[in-house]
């Protein structure tokens, strides 16, 4: 069985790059199982698919607890712990990171056990949750690394996923996605199936008792005011808006009052100041700010490279 | 025959598209939304017919169903977890009124906390309702077991309502191939509804829900439902008997997955089944003489095909994706009434796992396998286990620590 791990964010297309690498198996014959997982459900958030294929019918079901590929869209997730790009990465692994690094600075970064490959990061663009195409370009490149999906099916996939998003995408899409798939033709069949399992020795789960606790303790309740400061949604941010101090008039009010999450604070002398840390750059302040003080700056470029 | 890959949730319109039905009263909630999103795409777009009607909550929406269901139409409905018990007063209202439709469940964890991963007691809360139950471990399962369901629910026999789970993401959210039967063979299966005595006409006044003000009625009514739900049984055997004839796939009241020369058995409902009939594979080819059941209809409850296939095992593991709080696993209390005080049975242990769409991975299931059949060496049962380790405790308690768990503790006054 093939287990495949799309990590992306939130509308960077991995439920459909999901989609599409299913179906392309579908249509070479084998039996597939796909589907997204989203946290949040929100633009930007981390979010992952996974695709199961094989010649059998499969029996497994949910996440991918040992991936045979991981597939990284958007390399500034890697070393982001909720993002769960690494759960289960082993020796038999093999990772394809979209980015502009090479493959060894990842491989050393992230200390990975296994194989390593790039694909090329397309062209930098400002907001990371709209990358475009890159939901097909991993597919494109997923497809080629099984080594058992023809560009034709892959195609074939393309038309039925996106045909319905009219023949300009469906074009800029499938040109993405045969050129990542050509990308990888040395590397064709890189991927290989994990032998079945045989339970002829196992680790035992670590299962506890959990003891009972008063009800002060163990109800669902939230004790203390403010305990969401301690969720760094800051994360989810792709575009961050920044200050123009020379442009800000110091009203007081305006983008402060604006912002959802209460992120912006105004000190005493009527300067507004982000909270970066829970900013999810949703980008109302700077479509509310009168004197257009506010600017967006993409997030990766912000924090120094990436890719 | 057309074989798609289509998730649980699209599978479930299908089957409704399918049967032809006439109403469906809709209300949206998560996981379920996209079965009520796709009908009324293809109703607004032609593609069948049908009316498509968005009522202000599940209580009316299941009011709504059970009433027209009452005029001799066939209706379709969809709901999850906290919408199906907002409905459970009218569900078994509506069970009462015996006019069959069916209603398409999408499990989800109840409240509180609340969660929008699945386990099984939304559907469980509705056991008693007379609504019968059809529980899908697959997405083919689910577009089949509507078409069943309208033919169990409309059996003159029964004339109950019918409701068939599946799943929150692992099968509403999960796309796997389907076989979409040729229309033209559903109606051969599925002829349209033929509402018999069920109707409502101008002029020919009805009236439901009527007042009964002592014990002896009541009880008639009551168990008029109860052997109702009973004829179940062998109208079920029928329908699938006839399913597989026509479309050659076996959907058996209970699934037995390689139990005929097993010593040891899973027991399990709902799309987790899956993952230990995967378990039982890697056991076998561990040298292990084990199997799964797994019952797909929960209500009414098959303890004939459960006594005929325990007979003769040694120990059994029984898996609740539920708990029934101050008692336990439903499943296991369920099983154990059916095979007390039958010859030849084996011993049960009782695992709770899958609480709110928590994993069970393979060494889990090897875990459970391993202790079952060492307890019925034994001949005796350890105390019921829940599948939870150290580490997600520890996460716990991580969640504990942000919502200040600890201030509480100290102004409790446990520590100066």
């Amino acid at each position: 069985m093939y287990r495949i791990r799309f990590h992306g964010r939130g509308g960077q297309g991995m439920k459909t790059a999901g989609r599409i690498l299913g179906t392309a198996f579908f249509r070479e014959g084998y039996e597939v199982q796909d589907a997204p997982r989203y946290g949040a459900e929100r633009r930007g958030a981390p979010i992952f698919a996974f695709v199961r294929a094989d010649k059998n019918p499969i029996l497994e079901r949910g996440i991918i607890r040992r991936p045979d590929l991981a597939v990284v869209a958007d390399d500034t997730l890697a070393p982001v712990p909720a993002a769960g790009v690494l759960a289960g990465v082993d020796a038999h692994t093999l990772m394809l990171i979209n980015t502009h690094e090479a493959a060894e600075t990842w491989r050393q970064r992230l200390a990975l056990p296994g194989r390593v490959l790039v694909l090329p990061a397309s062209a930098e663009v400002e907001d990371r949750a709209a990358l475009p195409q890159v939901g097909a370009a991993c597919a494109g490149a997923a497809a080629r690394l099984v080594g058992v999906i023809g560009r034709d099916a892959l195609e074939r996939a393309i038309r039925q996923e996106l045909g319905h998003l009219g023949e300009a995408v469906l074009a800029d899409n499938l040109a993405v996605a045969l050129h990542a798939f050509d990308l990888m033709a040395d590397e064709a069949g890189s991927l290989t199936e994990r032998p079945p399992q045989i339970a002829d020795a196992w680790q035992p789960p670590d299962w506890i008792e959990i003891p009972f606790e008063g009800a002060d303790i163990s109800a669902p309740a939230i004790h203390g005011a403010l305990t969401s400061e301690l969720m760094q949604t800051g994360l989810w941010r792709t575009l961050r808006p920044v200050i123009d101090r020379d442009r800000c008039n110091r009203c007081w009010w305006v983008c402060s009052t604006f912002c959802p999450d209460s992120a912006i604070r105004v000190d005493g002398e009527g300067n507004p100041h982000i909270d970066y840390d829970h900013c999810k750059g949703c980008l109302v302040c700077l479509a509310q700010c009168p004197p257009h003080a506010i600017r967006a700056v993409p997030e990766h470029s912000e924090q120094g490279g990436g890719a | 025959m057309n074989r798609v890959l289509i998730t649980g949730n699209l599978a479930a319109a299908w089957g409704a598209r399918l049967a032809d039905i006439d109403y469906c009263p809709a209300f949206p909630i998560t996981p379920q939304t996209e079965i009520i999103e796709t009908l009324a795409a293809w109703i607004d777009k032609g593609e069948m017919p049908g009316r498509l009607v968005t009522l202000e909550s599940e209580h009316a929406m299941v009011t709504a169903a059970g009433a027209a269901a009452a005029t001799g139409v066939r209706v379709f409905s969809a709901t999850s977890s906290q919408g199906l018990l907002y409905a459970l007063e009218m569900l078994y209202t509506v069970a009462g009124w015996r006019a069959p439709f069916v209603l398409v469940n999408v499990s989800r964890g109840l409240s509180a906390p609340i969660t929008l991963e699945p386990d099984h007691n939304d559907i469980l809360a509705a056991r008693d309702s007379g609504f019968l139950q059809i529980h899908c471990a697959t997405c083919q399962e689910v577009l089949d077991s509507v078409l069943m369901a309208y033919r169990l629910g409309e059996d003159p026999a029964v004339r109950l309502p019918v409701l068939v789970n599946l799943d929150g993401f692992y099968l509403s959210f999960t796309r796997e191939p389907v076989a979409i039967p040729d229309p033209a063979v559903v109606r051969e299966f599925l002829p349209p509804f033929d509402p018999g005595t069920i109707r409502f006409r101008a002029s020919a006044p009805e009236s439901q829900a009527v007042a009964v003000l002592s014990g002896g009625p009541y009880s008639y009514f009551r168990y008029e439902m109860h052997l109702a739900a009973r004829n179940g049984l062998a109208a079920y055997d029928r329908i699938a008997a006839e399913l597989e004839a026509r479309f050659g796939r076996a959907w058996p009241a209970v699934e037995a997955y390689r139990c005929e020369d097993a010593e040891l058995l899973f027991v399990m409902m709902g799309s987790f089944a899956t993952k230990a009939k995967a378990a039982v594979d890697s056991l076998r080819a561990a040298g292990w003489r084990i199997g799964l059941l797994r019952p797909r209809l929960l209500r009414p409850f098959p303890e004939a095909a459960f006594r005929r296939w325990m007979a003769g095992k040694r120990g059994a593991a029984v898996i609740d994706q539920n708990i029934s709080l101050g008692s336990g696993g439903v499943l296991y209390t369920e099983v154990t009434a059916a095979i007390h005080g039958q010859p030849a049975m084996p011993l049960l242990t009782s695992f709770i796992g899958g609480l709110g769409g928590r994993d069970i991975p393979p060494e889990e299931f090897f875990e459970m396998a391993r202790i079952a059949r060492d307890a019925a060496e034994r001949g005796q049962a350890p105390p019921p286990r829940l599948l939870y380790t150290a580490d997600e405790l520890r996460e716990t308690r991580k969640l504990q620590v942000l919502a200040k768990v600890e201030r509480a503790r100290l102004s409790g006054g446990e520590q100066p």
